[in-house]
């Protein structure tokens, strides 16, 4: 059954402990390390000038944010002068109504989707289903989990908790009309018959909708990176393109965003780049053969500019490689659905309380051993343990805590001002961890299963992230 | 939706603690806009032109691409029968309407059957030439245009790229310069391809031809 997609503190504990139960799930996350963490290593290794490339990317981020209104302008006024559109968004509720009116606009039934995190965010496929239009997701895992009824539980690899028997038993369940009623289970045989299937829909979709992972405003374009080719098919075959993005994604020029390429596939899938990289400036010019008549963007806003000039600011330069999320050992232990909303890990656990409230969704940066993993991997050094202390900080002034959570950041505190008693308490809490992880050192069972009691707050079993976290602790108390 | 605008950005000044930027920051980022600045450019593809060409060919390979070299693009038509010989492929392709690749001796192979248009449902093989090559991950730049359907790039289950050797450059941004030397507007779609299409989506295992080609071959000559 899908988990409880409604974020909350007591549906979090309660996703986290059924997903450490759970044995299908926990197989597939196996996966995640030697797929994306050995991956991503090795691209690293093969680039000399990766480093520098974080802080140039660090850095062309910061210049953005600090002139995100001159930018904003400057790539609408060039959308506009190729023949585009650019749509404001507020938040989901407008964005919905901007796709809705476009989609209507040209009589729209049936709507094809390339992968897009925003139009997760927004609700869109749900919003336009309630008013008779039909979405289809069309990169091969967020198909699955619409056919399975799911939200993504990983924003890059969207069906990652699944196995290929689930897919098989979703094919055989959908697929019967268009001809497959044989069950099969190769992965060759389900990426067939997926193609086959999706080919009929790309084909006759009126408007396709992509994201967009950059929107570069010398040029008044979009950026869509894939490695299927779906949202290619996606922008390329209906009358319509709508790219559907938020107001972050704004970089200067062609050469800012070759930076940005060089970070994120390596960081995110471990490749060189992804298979495609797609450059996307208006609609279809006079005696093309093909593409869209009509390219529209949606600019979302939904909670980011109040993020500006705070100490959340540095989360605007997240590119979405999904690093952060690949690395994390609570993530690795629960998979992405016990987050109860769109992104979960690190940067789900900063980003969430912004965009659906602190009320919501403030117990997410608990959720974390402060191992300082994430940070570490990031392509554009976004302090991701630091931010979620200060949600916690936060949340523990709001009184929002439940009592569990006050009385174990109280008995934290506790530690914290005493030095000594801390080290000695910590080190006892990482040994005891150690312990109750397996091999590949993830806390699996009874740390979390126990409803994160008092030791979730020490840090994991790695002596030198103990030492981080002290250190900043002292800085902060001094 | 202009209100929604407003509001946007003027929640992004009140965070930024000011008003419209002043016209002297403004001139500065204009000039950065109109003469971008290059950021951190890798070495690996900082070589003499043969070893980009070499480079070339390795990180295409790598990303599982397939390529044939042949001496001149006017063998191109012969290389393309043989490859769709070798691969059990029927003998018809759908080509970019291209004023170069047209001029080739395609009539010397009469057991090819070709079309110039965009791509349809059911194409098996598509042949276009590329805009460029990038060397340090073995990329294909694609511009879009009346000549160049950018369907053929995505729909056929086998793309075969007709590419000359001196049209691979280092990296993206000398990619970018000759776009930029060749016109100031951009096409409407430019596509880096790297490799053929794939998935890992069903137990993180790969799997090639996702929606796009199963295949992706390059015929690369060394002269015009
Ligand atoms: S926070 Fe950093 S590592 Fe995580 S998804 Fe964003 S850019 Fe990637």
């Amino acid at each position: 059954m899908p988990i409880s997609t409604v974020a909350n503190p007591q549906h979090f504990t309660r996703n986290a402990s059924a997903a450490l139960k759970d044995p299908t799930l926990q197989r597939a996350l196996q996966n995640v390390k030697p797929g994306f963490r050995r991956k991503r290593a090795a691209a690293v290794a093969k680039l000399p000038e990766f480093d520098q490339l974080r802080a140039a990317g660090r850095d062309l981020k910061n210049h953005v944010l600090e002139h995100l209104d001159f930018y904003l302008e400057r790539f609408e006024a060039k959308v506009n002068e190729q023949g585009g559109q650019v749509h404001w968004a507020r938040d989901a509720a407008e964005a919905n109504q901007i796709v809705l009116e476009i989609c209507r606009a040209v009589n729209a039934r049936r709507v094809t989707k390339g992968k897009s995190m925003i139009s997760e965010e927004i609700g869109l496929n749900d919003f336009l289903t309630s008013h008779g239009i039909q979405p289809i997701e069309t990169d091969l895992g967020e198909y699955i989990i619409q056919l399975r009824r799911e939200r993504p539980s990983h924003i890059i690899a969207p069906a990652i908790h699944l196995n290929r028997e689930q897919v098989a038993d979703a094919f055989h369940a959908h697929h019967g009309p268009y001809g497959f009623t044989e069950r099969r289970t190769e992965p060759r045989a389900l990426m067939d018959e997926a193609r086959q299937v999706l080919r009929r829909q790309f084909l006759s979709a009126d408007v396709g909708i992509t994201g967009a992972n950059f929107c570069i405003a010398e040029t008044g374009t979009t950026v869509i990176v894939t490695n299927e080719g779906n949202g290619d098919l996606t922008q390329t075959l209906p009358r319509v393109h709508i790219a559907l993005t938020s107001i972050e994604k704004v970089v200067p020029t062609l050469e800012d965003v070759s930076t940005f390429i060089r970070l994120l596939s390596r960081s995110a899938t471990g490749q060189e780049i992804s298979v495609y990289t797609t450059f996307s400036s208006g609609p279809r010019r006079a005696n093309d053969l093909d593409g869209p008549e009509q390219f529209h963007v949606v600019l979302l806003d939904n909670g980011r500019s109040g993020m500006m000039g705070g100490e959340f600011q540095d989360m605007l330069r997240c590119i979405r490689c999904a690093a952060c999320i690949n690395h994390c050992p609570v993530y690795g232990a629960i998979g992405g659905h016990a987050y109860g909303w769109v992104y979960p890990g690190p940067m789900g656990a900063v980003l969430t309380p912004h965009l659906i409230g602190v009320e919501a969704a403030g117990h997410l940066p608990n959720a974390s051993t402060f191992c300082g993993r994430c940070e570490e991997v990031c392509p554009v050094h976004i302090p991701l343990p630091k931010m979620m202390r200060h949600w916690r900080e936060r949340e523990f002034e709001r009184h929002l805590s439940p009592a569990a959570t006050r009385f174990g950041l109280g008995v934290w505190a506790f530690f914290a001002k005493r030095p000594k008693l801390y080290r000695i308490a910590a080190n006892l809490g990482a040994w005891v961890l150690r312990r109750l992880s397996g091999r590949d050192g993830r806390i699996k069972n009874l740390a979390l299963a126990k409803g994160w009691t008092v030791w979730r707050d020490l840090p994991a079993p790695q002596g030198r992230t103990f030492q981080q976290q002290w250190a900043a602790r002292r800085r902060a108390q001094s | 939706m202009s209100e929604a605008r407003k509001h946007i950005l003027s929640n992004i000044r009140r965070g930024l603690q000011r008003g419209l930027l002043a016209d002297l920051s403004r001139v500065e980022l204009e000039a950065r806009l109109t003469h971008p600045p290059r950021n951190i450019i890798p070495a690996r593809a900082q070589l003499p032109h043969p070893e980009q060409v070499a480079l070339f060919i390795r990180m295409a390979e790598s990303a599982l691409a397939t390529l044939d070299r042949i001496a001149s693009l006017a063998e191109a038509p012969a290389a393309v029968a043989a490859f769709l010989e070798r691969e059990r492929l029927p003998m018809e392709i759908v080509m970019a309407p291209d004023p170069e690749l047209a001029a080739l001796p395609w009539a010397a192979q009469t057991a090819l059957h070709i079309e110039c248009r965009a791509a349809r449902d059911g194409d098996k093989t598509s042949v276009t030439p590329a805009f460029a090559g990038i060397a340090e991950t073995g990329t294909l730049m694609m511009l879009s245009g009346p000549h160049h359907p950018t369907t053929l790039n995505f729909l056929p289950d086998t793309h075969i790229v007709a590419l000359r050797a001196d049209r691979i450059v280092g990296v993206y941004e000398e990619g970018w310069d000759l776009l930029r030397a060749q016109s100031s507007k951009m096409p409407r779609t430019v596509n880096y391809i790297t490799g053929p299409s794939r998935s890992g989506d069903i137990e993180q295992t790969m799997q090639l031809g996702a929606h796009g080609p199963l295949r992706l071959h390059i015929v690369l000559a060394d002269h015009e």
